[in-house]
């Protein structure tokens, strides 16, 4: 059988060809990779959340409370919540990987490989 | 009504067979993204105004003189404050972008493979050749920032970099080219059909056709023609062939090959189109590439090539420097010389005669406009589909 693909890690890879820097100090750069992501992931649960209520508020099936006290009933309600943080946390520091992959395998800047095309 | 054009939400894409399965959260995720391309393209003209307020008057305070040119102006304004905001939230939009596709398709790799088989399956209008290898160009470093680019394969038989694509170009244009993301082929197709109404092509050959979404529009408005797309990368061309197929459409073969040394007959085709794909090539095979149009295209032959917009002379040198950001930015580095060469040399060079050349804007034509796009807005350089087409009749 094939071996399953570590979906979470190639999702974040680096593209070949270095990664350009606009700010004097990376760590801004770092900082505001994070946060974008973590923005993106509010908003996808702000659609979540919506789609809920508009459904809840059509339906009228689920209360407050039951919300409030809902707790993972089965080992699969476990792991699928738990591969769902593995995951949102691969997507949010996907900088740090790339970096990573950059200092473990160097690259040529962009200006350098167009000089490179251009004899290509 | 919004003050902006609103992307359309995620769930307006076409579906096909081959079409990734996508959950809520990932179509959420898309729609966060479309708009905030949108978002920055506004925050893109803030660039124009930090250079001429900001970083063209301290340059003369310090130099005593204008800036000159666009090294001049690079150097200048990647000091200023705004241009670097807005160029490392393009870059992390672009890098999230990528990171949503791959994690979508990445986690069905193997159902979408075969599901492409299946669909593949005993047809002889998908060819393809591994002793075809990837262009040097292509592996110098991955084209728009997708990791492994077109060509590379996680599994056997992947196709995992073309399903990546078509479900993010849809997000990174914000749904300008349409629903099939075929805006760029439409565009062509209405084009030639107005000008030369009497065109009846026999023969089409559409080169560098990645995932095929602008040969598709073709091969419909000229269901008797025999159509062929050819690309290096494997994994686009078995994306392409069942997408193709489910789609209905049967008159396109898709075939592994160089456009730079295709084993096609001389003067076999009536048509040779490309789109989008002579600034993904490189400084020396974007010749050899225009001799093989040449070589394959029949006299009396139409060939024409949708490209970002040529720089022209009375483009300023801060227009320029922004239309370059992309090429190096975006990776598309070829773009960022490419623009030095006229098309009309680059055709005359190959044979074309100067009086057969021609050359004519285009804009994508969207299913998706719906007559609420109302607001004016700013032009989002390297990514309006906004396009410059050359070619030439072979005389």
């Amino acid at each position: 059988m094939e071996e399953k693909l570590d979906y979470i890690k190639l999702a974040s890879n680096k593209p070949k060809g270095k990664r350009p820097y606009f700010h004097d100090d990376p760590a801004v750069e770092r900082v505001l990779n994070i946060t974008m992501a973590i923005a993106g992931e509010l908003a996808v649960m702000r659609e979540r959340m919506d789609s809920i209520e508009r459904l809840l508020e059509k339906k009228g099936v689920v209360t407050r409370e039951d919300i409030e006290t809902f707790v993972p009933e089965t080992k699969e309600q476990e792991e699928q919540r738990q591969t769902w943080h593995a995951e949102y946390i691969g997507r949010v520091l996907r900088i740090v990987q790339q970096e990573q992959e950059e200092l473990e395998n160097p690259d040529k800047d962009l200006e350098e490989i167009a000089n490179d095309i251009n004899e290509m | 009504m919004s003050a902006r054009n609103l992307p359309p939400v995620y769930n307006k894409i076409a579906q096909h067979a081959v079409f990734p399965e996508m959950n809520h959260d990932e179509r959420a995720r898309y729609n966060f993204l479309a708009n905030l391309n949108k978002h920055l393209a506004h925050v893109s003209q803030g660039n124009k105004v930090a250079f001429e307020n900001r970083v063209a008057p301290n340059f003369e305070k310090e130099h005593g003189r204008k800036i000159t040119s666009t090294a001049e102006l690079k150097e200048a304004i990647s000091k200023d404050a705004h241009y670097q905001v807005w160029s490392s939230l393009r870059r992390s939009t672009m890098e999230m972008r990528q990171q949503a596709g791959r994690s979508i398709v990445l986690r069905q790799a193997e159902e979408l493979r075969d599901k492409v088989k299946a669909l593949n399956a005993g047809k002889d209008s998908l060819v393809l050749d591994d002793s075809v290898e990837v262009p040097a160009y292509l592996l110098a470093c991955d084209n728009h920032i997708m990791p492994g680019s077109y060509h590379t394969e996680l599994i056997e038989e992947d196709v995992t970099p073309a399903a990546n694509y078509d479900t993010g170009l849809f997000v990174t244009t914000a749904g300008l080219l349409g629903r099939y993301s075929d805006g760029g082929g439409k565009a062509i197709v209405s084009w030639v059909k107005k000008t030369y109404p009497d065109f009846n092509p026999k023969r089409i050959l559409d080169i560098g056709c990645g995932m095929g979404h602008n040969v598709l529009p073709i091969a419909k408005a000229f269901p008797d023609a025999e159509v062929i797309g050819i690309d290096t990368g494997a994994p686009m061309l078995r994306y392409a062939h069942a997408r193709a197929m489910d789609l209905g459409i049967t008159n396109v073969k898709f075939m592994q090959m160089d456009a730079a040394k295709t084993s096609f007959e001389d003067e076999s085709f009536d048509w040779v189109q490309s789109t989008m794909f002579f600034h993904e090539t490189g400084g020396k095979s974007i010749y050899r590439i225009m001799d093989e149009v040449y070589r394959v295209l029949r006299p009396g032959g139409l060939t024409l090539h949708i490209e970002q917009p040529q720089y022209t002379d009375d483009m300023s040198l801060f227009e320029k420097f922004i239309r370059d950001w992309d090429a190096l930015y975006n990776n598309e580095p070829y773009w960022s010389k490419m623009h030095d060469i006229e098309p009309i040399e680059l055709m005359e060079s190959s044979g074309f005669k100067k009086e057969d050349f021609m050359q004519i804007g285009a804009k994508a034509e969207n299913d998706l406009a719906d007559g609420s796009e109302t607001a004016d807005e700013p032009e989002d350089h390297g990514r309006s589909p906004i396009w410059n087409v050359f070619g030439a009749i072979k005389n």
